[in-house]
């Protein structure tokens, strides 16, 4: 059937879901923040044998961005500034557990079965990555909409973007991948900086901003 | 030939990035604001030097006729606005509301912006492209936030949560573009290349084509500002500094336009993808409508504009869906139009909101007694993006509605209707501004530049009453382009 380099391609790229979902129903701060850590670890393994089986050593960089920079710094400085602000406490979720659950299952389905017939032209292994790409993105997403409090904000928005550094990893040959991350990560670095230096605690209630629009314009009469 | 086409081109991205670099550095804010305004008028003049002097095409950059006239147009408008920014920084640090430090930051910023927007124009490489445009994001984010204020701040963090999505869903688009040029143009850098892919276009598999369209349609256009991911662009507007509204308004929001149109012109190339004409003529009417009816409740007079800029960036998104040479070049015009009134517009809600010591549409009343110049400056102004002949943009959305009603005419309701409700308002809202008697709190001496805005509205002007011909066979022949 599949080589073993395919098997474990697979693996990995699958791991990043499951941990997606595990990022979904987490209620405490810390928890959120090691989940994300063993995310962005298995994003590193996922990105380092992409590299090694497509023979594409600038791969192995953003393989080390992703472990030294969002497996280790990023996760510690976000714990740090949850010491600081205080905010430890328990994580409400929004419409309950078991709804996001059937919501994220319903968004890996339309992940694959949107990009699986799409890509029949694409081999395999690009094929199958970028199906479990899109169901990361897609369930970073989810997490971003239903969490109420910035750093929940933040973990859902860099779980979203480990799901495109693999989706660029699995693309064969994309030039600028390293670049890429690069960019992604003074992105990240700069949210989490705003993050502690603008003390967003918890005043930004959703993405949903419509809500915040209508009232600061009735402050302003 | 080349040779000078490849110095502007150098000019172009060097010494908006050096001059950022040295302004960091630099303690005293009357010369950061002079070697700001030199840097972009060095910049201004290179753009005017590419007209005639193309440098050739690498895998990175690349001038071509589409893009020629955005690079001219932004750095236009990056000049003036910082002739704008001069004066009106010396008034904000007067007034304590900036410190000299932060003015460092801000001309850092401001030409680092326009280094980044200039890399985005001029980039050959999707890639690149999705940098460029991320670095601007980023940029425009901390300028947002200057004042530090909790509305600007909470201006900023809704900006780069939006603004960081939008660009997140426009690298997969960039990725799914790659993947479907890669079995046809083989691995590697030409695979990215905008000359190349469009060469291809034809051969690649169509339906990842239409997947990465949409992904693209709706990052790049959370950057544009079009419905229903707009909600970033009023608070960033209201709250940042005045020159940096101008230039997301009059710029930032054509840069990502552009993105799109280049996308657009991929997908035209392919006969069997999808036509991303309906899909963009949607985003442009509900952008247009939602605008049309949010301008009616605001109260803030930055913010009015700011949803005045959504509502011509659906206009402007309209035409190109609905495609065709007569569209493409309403489009086209709009685009100018639009980037040329509304930073002139701006420049007078600066100072006027410096003079006044509010932005509250309510206090403001009687500018024309007042601050005749001003007052007049933005009655003209309003006149002119509302769409009132003898200005350029009555002329652009003239031919953006005759043009539909000759197509399609079951279209044509919702956006007339659209204009329509746009234009009430606006006259409504600046009737009130400027007559009445004034109130009588004293208003605080500025130092106003007004010649950029006067320049601007001189143009639009001179653009409605005539457009040389050699503009309009070029405008038309990019609008052939545009498919």
């Amino acid at each position: 059937m599949h080589s073993l380099e395919f098997d474990i391609a697979h693996f990995l790229a699958g791991g990043m879901v499951v941990l997606s979902f595990l990022l979904l129903y987490q209620d405490r701060v810390y928890a959120l923040l090691n989940v994300f850590a063993l995310h962005s670890l298995v994003l590193a393994l996922a990105v380092g044998w992409q590299a090694y089986i497509q023979e594409a050593h600038h791969l192995y960089v953003t393989a080390g961005i992703a472990l030294v920079f969002k497996a280790i710094v990023i996760p510690m400085a976000l714990r740090r500034i949850v010491r600081r602000l205080g905010i430890h406490r328990t994580l409400e979720v929004v419409g309950g557990v078991g709804r996001d659950m059937l919501a994220g299952a319903a968004l890996v389905a339309l992940a694959i079965m949107v990009m699986l017939p799409v890509t029949v032209g694409a081999d395999a292994l690009a094929r199958e990555d970028l199906a479990f790409a899109l169901a990361v993105l897609l369930l970073g997403l989810l997490l971003m909409v239903n969490r109420h409090n910035a750093i929940s904000l933040v973990i859902g928005f860099m779980s979203l973007e480990n799901g495109l550094v693999l989706a660029a990893a699995g693309a064969r040959g994309m030039p600028l991948a390293v670049e890429i991350s690069v960019a992604f990560s003074v992105l990240i670095a700069l949210i989490v900086i705003g993050v502690f230096l603008f003390r967003i605690r918890e005043r930004f209630d959703s993405v949903d901003m419509q809500a915040m629009d209508s009232f600061r314009e009735s402050r302003l009469k | 030939m080349s040779a000078l086409g490849g110095l502007a081109m150098a000019v172009l991205l060097l010494v908006p990035a050096g001059a950022g670099l040295l302004l960091v550095g630099l303690a005293d804010y009357r010369r950061g604001a002079r070697l700001n305004v030199g840097a972009a008028l060095a910049s201004f003049v290179a753009a005017l030097l590419l007209i005639g002097a193309r440098p050739e095409a690498n895998l990175y950059l690349r001038v071509d006729d589409f893009n020629i006239y955005l690079i001219v147009l932004n750095n236009l408008v990056s000049f003036t606005t910082s002739v704008f920014s001069a004066s009106y920084i010396a008034h904000e640090l007067e007034t304590g509301k900036l410190t000299p430090a932060y003015l460092r930051f801000y001309h850092a910023t401001y030409q680092a912006l326009l280094f980044a927007m200039n890399l985005a124009l001029l980039a050959n490489n999707i890639g690149l492209l999705w940098v460029a445009i991320e670095l601007a994001t980023l940029i425009t984010v901390l300028m947002v936030g200057l004042y530090r204020t909790p509305a600007a701040l909470e201006a900023a963090w809704k900006y780069f949560i939006l603004g960081s999505l939008g660009i997140a869903l426009a690298l997969f688009g960039t990725i799914l573009v790659y993947l479907a040029a890669q079995p046809v143009m083989g691995q590697g850098l030409p695979a990215m290349a905008w000359d190349r892919l469009q060469a291809h276009a034809g051969q690649f598999d169509p339906a990842l084509l239409n997947l990465a369209f949409v992904f693209l349609l709706l990052g790049y256009g959370t950057k544009a500002g079009l419905a229903p991911l707009h909600a970033w662009l009023p608070d960033a507007h209201a709250e940042g500094p005045t020159p940096i509204s101008a230039v997301l308004s009059g710029l930032l929001l054509n840069v990502a336009l552009y993105a799109v149109l280049r996308f657009k012109m991929l997908m035209s190339a392919n006969p069997a993808a999808l036509a991303p004409g309906p899909l963009m003529v949607g985003l442009g009417l509900l952008s247009l409508l939602f605008a049309g009816l949010m301008l009616y409740r605001r109260g803030d007079i930055k913010r009015l504009f700011a949803y005045s800029s959504i509502e011509h960036m659906g206009i402007i998104t309209f035409a190109f869906g609905m495609g065709g040479p007569l569209a493409n070049f309403a489009g086209l015009l709009h685009m100018t139009m639009h980037s040329l009134t509304k930073s002139a517009i701006f420049f007078a809600v600066g100072h006027i909101s410096q003079v006044k010591g509010t932005q509250r549409i309510s206090t403001i009343r009687g500018l024309t007694a007042s601050h005749p110049l001003l007052g007049w400056g933005l009655i003209a102004g309003v006149i002119a993006i509302a769409g009132m002949p003898p200005f350029g943009v009555f002329m652009s959305e003239f031919l953006v509605v005759s043009s539909t009603f000759a197509r399609q005419p079951l279209l044509a309701l919702p956006l007339v209707l659209g204009l329509l409700l746009a234009f009430g308002t606006l006259l409504w809202r600046v009737h009130g501004l400027a007559f009445g008697v004034p109130d009588n709190a004293p208003a605080a001496p500025v130092q106003a530049s007004v010649w950029p805005m006067l320049t601007h509205l001189g143009l639009v002007l001179l653009a409605g009453i005539w457009l040389p011909g050699p503009l309009v066979a070029w405008f038309h022949h990019v609008a052939v382009l545009l498919g």
